[in-house]
């Protein structure tokens, strides 16, 4: 078996009362096909979840670690971008 | 054969198909040829296993002998086990354990089905169960005869063998003796003889489409419904009684 064969999928599930797929890690298949039925025996078994969704982890783009600072040091000063200074009237309820 | 005795008997069939093959997918922990099948296989034995725990439980009720599922499924000799012989045959290589578990979850689900509606209380409720655990077992053995039959040469090569020399064990799932007559009389159970046709049309569809050539139909071993097993049981029982016979009433 090679890795070319096998490559590596990384792992998606969402709970029973979840509303997103959450990363619960990889695991190696031939295909999608296989690799769900894969992530089904491997990441399902102690009722993690009811849905599935697997990727080739090659298909996966991540930032660099390296760009850390300048990609989001900016966002934490910037008050003004969160929605915390209005009143709510008590009648619109929750938002 | 009292009507006590006659359920009893059927119950155990069912069950010890259960805990022999558990026992065998068991010894592939840590021995999978990867990772991801290794734990797959693992997860097939649990699911027959916990199957086997439910069956010894009702026969212990059924044969009333204040015997407990433990001393039934690990403490009787040989020849009173009633497993059919298909689920003792050696694990071999992945393909051969592939293939029987193919032909055999082709059959138990159609069986379970079958069973999901039982005069049986207990039956039902148990078939009802198990038959979403076989269903998968059926995907993910129908998925592997399809990727070993239709693969490299090796992989075909060891794939038809594989599917020839359990062919001769496929016949006994579909033989009826006066017990099964019985059970199936009061709707408990079915008529094994009439479950072929379906049985033979999935197998046939999926060796078809793995490129894989059907065995003709020939004669078939039978024998381990009414005790009368291959010398493989000897090996797997000397293993799974080991540890109750040498320790008895050991706790964990």
């Amino acid at each position: 078996m090679s890795n070319k064969d096998w490559p590596l999928w990384e792992i998606f599930i969402r709970s029973k009362q979840g509303l997103n797929h959450k990363h619960v890690g990889s695991l190696h298949a031939t295909d999608a096909k296989m690799a769900i039925a894969n992530a089904r025996d491997v990441y399902t078994r102690r009722a993690e979840g009811i849905s599935i969704w697997v990727v080739k982890s090659e298909d996966i783009t991540a930032s660099s670690p390296d760009d850390k600072d300048i990609l989001y040091d900016p966002a934490n000063d910037k008050v003004y971008r969160h929605p915390t200074f209005y009143d709510i009237p008590p009648e619109i309820g929750h938002m | 054969m009292s009507q006590n005795n006659a359920l009893l008997e059927y119950v155990l069939r069912l069950g010890d198909n259960t805990l022999i093959l558990g026992q065998r997918l068991s010894e592939w922990c840590g021995h999978g040829p990867v990772l991801e099948e290794d734990i797959a296989l693992t997860n097939h034995a649990l699911d027959y296993l916990g199957q086997a725990t439910l069956m010894m439980q009702y026969a212990s009720k059924v044969q009333d002998e204040g015997k407990d599922e433990d001393q039934i499924a690990f403490l009787r000799d040989a020849p009173e086990y009633k497993n059919i012989l298909l689920v003792e045959l050696p694990n071999g290589d992945y393909a051969h354990t592939v293939a029987r578990q193919f032909l055999f979850s082709a059959w138990y689900s159609l069986v379970l089905e079958n069973i999901s509606s039982s005069s049986d209380e207990f039956l039902a409720s148990f078939a009802v169960k198990s038959l979403k655990e076989v269903k998968y077992h059926l995907q993910h053995s129908s998925d592997w005869v399809l990727r070993l039959g239709d693969g490299t040469e090796e992989s075909h090569r060891r794939m038809q063998d594989a599917i020839d020399k359990i062919w001769p064990y496929t016949g006994e799932m579909f033989t009826m003796d006066s017990i099964d007559q019985l059970m199936f009389d009061q709707k408990i159970g079915p008529n094994f003889i009439s479950l072929k046709a379906v049985w033979l049309d999935h197998v046939k569809a999926i060796l078809e489409e793995a490129g894989l050539t059907m065995p003709p139909d020939a004669w078939s071993h039978s024998g381990g419904k009414q005790g009368r097993h291959t010398e493989h049981l000897g090996f797997i029982l000397s293993d799974m009684q080991f540890l109750q016979r040498a320790y008895p009433g050991a706790k964990w």
